[in-house]
């Protein structure tokens, strides 16, 4: 019977790293469908970045109860992990908390302090369901924000449900287990009580010892199984962020955000066209400027995209959101992963090169009208608690939509025209540009 | 006292008499063209004059940054533009440079040196702390704000683009006023929605303007002074407060304007 659970549980370990792997393939790939960009300058720096931004949450704590509850959610969610080791130990080698003999008594400590955290990301996950569900916090409502209908609001409570049932199943395994070492079995080994888990016991006292086992074995299948879904459901959700998070903070943009960044190829035609430098023989002349389609984004701003949680900071700070207009910098994000998403099922499908599907970003996924409300103004970059650029994709498909389909409002082609031939904005002549001198002593 | 007479030389004529100034003041095409912000333009120059810098402008021989074009997503029409800027400036061989226009501001500093022109590049907030703290302006002694209401509109570009948010309020302080916040202020703070070219086009469709959600922001604070640091924010702002027909009980100053009654110019 033994051996039975144990190739159950390698097979199901076995499928669980399959599909991780095969899925982190995928993303993995399709990042790279982006435009290549050295982001590995500065090492000390970007260092430094992660570990503020990403292992110390520090933006996080702009909302400090937000923050605390959060941060309970990530240490709870990185400690109990050293337990999963112990669980997975136990299922491949049908061992029964192999850990508790190696550290003898500090084993009740240890456990004590993982339900401790379990209790912690249980709360937290409560509140947290309690602020989307009852109090409704406006930025993460379908009703108020048309990115969050349908899969996405359901994600997010999904993700909480999960992780209060598993905290759940930890703690019944718990009491059910301590009740039988009070029963003096000889396959659980005495540990002593645990902290939290001790309070449950009076729910399995009455259970005699035969079911009483069967509720134990099935709270750690219930548990362990969980995780491995869980394991496999964040590659595919929003939720993505607990690993993206320190590898987008570390290639985030280092440079002051007003700077946007150049076109060496169109500055090469420039420097031809004043006489600067002398046209280059055989000198590529590029396709298309700007972004209309992920490939052409950086493969920065593909990570940023994976790297979103959907918790529309961004969004609630966004100038032209909060006046009612179509953009959300959210939306940005998570129309890029969507066309990332569908690229990268079409790759799967095509023996990993990508077919033509007559559709593209700008357009099919972002329309022109958001990206046209844009005021530049880095709110939405300010606010990201894992440093996403979502102007930074909104500036690229500006390009595209002006510089290949000269795609602009008939204003803005009224302040080019008057650019290029009075060089200012409006329509006055170059020649009184120093008019306003003549009243500076009236 | 003796009426000052107030200079403007240009980088031309200090070139003709073979002499370099301190510092290019680079006035922009709100500050040369826009009724409102020339009275910035001047205010500035008279600080400058006042304080003794030697200065000069480019006058016809400056042209727009190009950072409405590179916004909007024109490449090749903000190039175009830089690249001649670049060229001017460094035939001149401008080592300096201060602006009053936060858009400016930012393009000089940290755009055209990709494109081969380098200098070091001040907002009027920073420089104007400085004159301040070196004691070549002087506001004390004049009552004019003291215990007044101001409450400052962060720019956009001067703020979360540049990490300029205490020199404006320094230069504030200085007034001896009563420097209020707005509830979004500094990294938080709002937009007035004339950037990224917005300036140049009607708004899309939605609730509400913009620079009308700052604005009652602004009035929420009970100042009647708005102090702003750029153009755009002053033109957006003054609609705003038009929009609210508050202009008669409140103004709306730009900080050199400010320092510049402060010193009774």
């Amino acid at each position: 019977m033994e051996i039975v659970q144990q190739v159950i549980f390698i097979l199901l370990l076995a499928a669980t790293g399959w599909l991780v792997a095969r899925r982190v393939g995928v993303i993995g790939k399709t990042i790279r469908l982006g435009r290549d960009e050295d982001r590995r300058d500065q090492p000390g720096k970007r260092l430094s970045m992660m570990l503020r931004i990403a292992f110390g949450q520090k933006k996080m704590f702009d909302r400090p109860l937000i923050g605390f509850l959060h941060l309970a959610v990530y240490l709870g969610f990185v400690l109990i992990n050293v337990e999963v080791l112990e669980i997975v130990i136990d299922g491949i080698a049908g061992t029964h908390r192999v850990f508790a003999p190696m550290v003898g008594g500090f084993y009740g400590i240890l456990i004590s302090f993982f339900e401790f955290l379990a209790v912690g990301v249980l709360v937290a996950c409560v509140i947290f369901l309690i602020r989307r569900s009852i109090v409704k916090v406006p930025r993460l409502q379908p009703e108020r924000h048309r990115e969050m209908h349908g899969w996405p609001a359901l994600d997010g409570k999904l993700i909480l449900v999960f992780e209060i049932v598993l905290m759940i199943a930890i703690l019944s395994m718990n009491a059910a287990d301590s009740v039988l070492q009070d029963r003096d079995n000889a396959h659980y080994t005495q540990t002593g009580t645990f902290l939290f888990s001790q309070f449950l016991k009076p729910i399995f006292a009455g259970i005699s010892t035969e079911p009483l086992i069967i509720i134990e074995r099935f709270a750690w299948w219930f548990h362990i199984t969980g995780i491995f879904i869980f394991a496999v459901y964040v590659t595919y959700s929003k939720h993505l962020h607990i690993v993206l998070a320190f590898p987008n903070t570390y290639f985030a943009k280092l440079v002051p955000k007003g700077k946007m960044d150049n076109m060496p190829v169109i500055t090469s035609e420039v420097r031809i066209m004043l006489g600067l430098d002398q046209p280059q023989e055989g000198a590529v002349v590029p396709e298309h400027f700007g972004a209309k389609d992920v490939q052409d984004l950086s493969w920065k701003n593909l990570m940023d995209a994976y790297s979103c949680t959907e918790c529309g900071r961004c969004t609630s700070a966004c100038p032209a959101n909060i006046t009612g207009k179509k953009l959300s910098p959210r939306k940005i994000m998570m129309d890029t992963r969507d066309r990332l998403e569908d690229v990268g099922r079409n790759m799967l499908a095509n023996k990993g090169e990508f077919v033509d599907d007559g559709k593209q970003l700008i357009g099919d996924y972002i329309l022109e009208e958001e990206i046209l409300a844009c005021t530049t103004c880095n709110a939405c970059v300010q606010e990201c608690p894992v440093l996403i650029n979502p102007m930074d994709i909104i500036l690229q498909l500006r390009r595209h939509n002006i510089m290949d389909e000269s795609k602009a409002p008939n204003s803005w082609n009224m302040m080019f025209q008057n650019l290029e031939t009075n060089q200012a904005p409006w329509k006055f002549s170059p020649g009184d540009r120093l008019n306003w001198a003549q009243k500076l002593n009236e | 006292m003796e009426e000052q007479t107030y200079k403007v030389p240009t980088m031309a004529e200090m070139a003709a008499q073979n002499e370099t100034p301190e510092v290019l003041f680079w006035v922009g095409c709100a500050g040369s063209f826009d009724d409102r912000y020339k009275k910035v333009t001047i205010a500035f120059t008279k600080i400058l004059n006042k304080a003794g810098i030697k200065f000069a402008v480019l006058g016809t021989e400056e042209s727009c940054t190009g950072d409405p074009a590179r916004r909007a997503g024109n490449e090749f029409t903000f190039q175009m533009l830089a690249m001649s800027n670049i060229q001017v400036l460094d035939m001149y061989g401008v080592k300096k440079i201060v602006t009053a226009c936060p858009h400016c501001f930012n393009t000089l500093k940290n755009e055209y040196p990709e494109l081969g022109g380098n200098y070091e590049v001040l907002h009027h907030s920073e420089y104007l702390q400085q004159l301040i703290n070196e004691g070549r302006i002087r506001t004390q002694g004049n009552q004019a704000f003291t215990g007044k209401k101001i409450t400052f509109h962060d720019s956009c570009y001067l703020g979360r683009a540049n990490d300029v948010y205490e020199a404006p309020r320094h230069v504030l302080e200085s007034l001896d006023a009563d420097l209020v916040e707005m509830k979004r202020c500094k990294t938080k703070g709002l937009c007035c929605g004339a950037g990224g070219g917005q300036m140049f086009k009607e708004p899309e469709k939605g609730r509400k303007d913009i620079n009308i959600e700052r604005i009652e922001e602004a009035l929420q604070t009970g100042a009647h002074t708005i102090a702003v640091a750029c153009p755009f924010c002053m033109v957006m702002m003054t609609d705003g407060l038009k929009n609210k027909e508050k202009e008669d009980s409140v103004k709306i100053y730009d900080l050199a304007e400010l320092i510049a009654q402060a010193e009774g110019l």
